[in-house]
């Protein structure tokens, strides 16, 4: 991956495919170095599937999800002498409470670390791939904060117009974009 | 600066176009976006044909949507165009560039654009 922004979209889909309603998007940026967090309320995962998911070779046709996505988040972070963790509750053991975190911390300062991209992108992306779940996005900076709920988005449009529609996506990106601008990102 | 209260205008301006709209789908563009799309570049693939199709006011007759890996991992970024009672046209390695292409000649004119198709990559 070109990006971690092109990571953040692939991972957060897993979460759409676990059924998420909620998939958290939290970066958290110092001038040293970038925590992503991406943690959502889907099925989990066992812990036996869990422990296979780092490795690119574990997938399996019936086990879809699990492929190389995990092991590419897991390389971009570690060959910048950063972390990576997953923890997961399965909703057969946590009925209540469940889902999935992914963290990776990134060294900025390393000469492996990919640029962050375009990440306002990968968050439409995801948005107009699966309007009908939720995605709460907070990126924090040593200049500010930029933030989108889109249950924020859906108080203000009702059910009738999707968060897909071109319209809509557009102007999610016009609203990220400026408050980006706005803290001098 | 935008606010959230701007959406209201934007939903009433919308109203009478998405009730339109109901009904509609007969032609379905299909991204593969898994890991293998992604990093070959599906992304700015998917939002060209989101705004080309937008642009062209097709979005009554034509639905934008991403699915997972196709299969054919070392062709990505992958699009398949559905159309009822045609047979399905699979487009392989492309860019925005091509998918503007496509919207103008396949889903504007009704024209497959040859080139672009797995059958022409595979000849």
């Amino acid at each position: 991956m070109k990006e971690i922004s092109l990571n953040i979209l692939d991972i957060a889909k897993n979460s759409t495919k676990a059924g998420a309603s909620l998939t958290q998007i939290i970066l958290e940026e110092t001038d040293s170095a970038l925590t992503l967090v991406i943690e959502d309320n889907g099925c989990g995962m066992s812990e036996e599937t869990l422990k296979g998911v780092c490795d690119p070779f574990y997938t399996t046709r019936t086990t879809r999800k699990v492929g190389m996505g995990i092991p590419l988040l897991k390389l971009s972070a570690e060959q910048t002498q950063g972390s990576f963790c997953i923890e997961s509750k399965s909703e057969e053991e946590f009925p209540d409470d469940h889902g999935t975190k992914v963290t990776a911390v990134f060294n900025k300062n390393h000469i492996d670390y990919t640029p962050l991209g375009d990440v306002v992108f990968s968050v439409t992306t995801l948005i107009q791939g699966d309007p009908q779940v939720d995605f709460l996005f907070i990126h924090r900076t040593p200049k500010g904060e930029v933030s989108l709920d889109t249950r924020d988005l859906k108080a203000q449009l009702g059910s009738e117009i999707s968060l897909g529609e071109y319209e809509i996506i557009m102007w999610i990106t016009e609203y990220l974009r400026e408050q980006y601008e706005a803290i001098g990102y | 600066m935008k606010s959230l209260a701007e959406l209201q205008a934007i939903k009433a301006k919308m109203q009478n176009k998405v009730a339109l709209r109901e009904g509609s789908g007969d032609m379905r563009v299909v991204v593969g976006m898994a890991t293998c799309g992604i990093a070959a570049g599906a992304r700015p693939v998917l939002s060209a044909f989101v705004e080309e199709v937008a642009k062209a006011d097709l979005t009554s007759k034509v639905t934008v949507s991403q699915t997972g890996c196709i299969g054919i991992c070392q062709f990505e970024p992958v699009v398949e165009v559905y159309e009822a009672d045609k047979e399905k046209v699979t487009y392989v390695k492309m860019t925005a560039e091509k998918a503007k292409r496509v919207v103008e000649e396949h889903i504007k004119g009704g024209k497959v654009v040859t080139e672009y198709t797995f059958a022409a990559e595979n000849a």
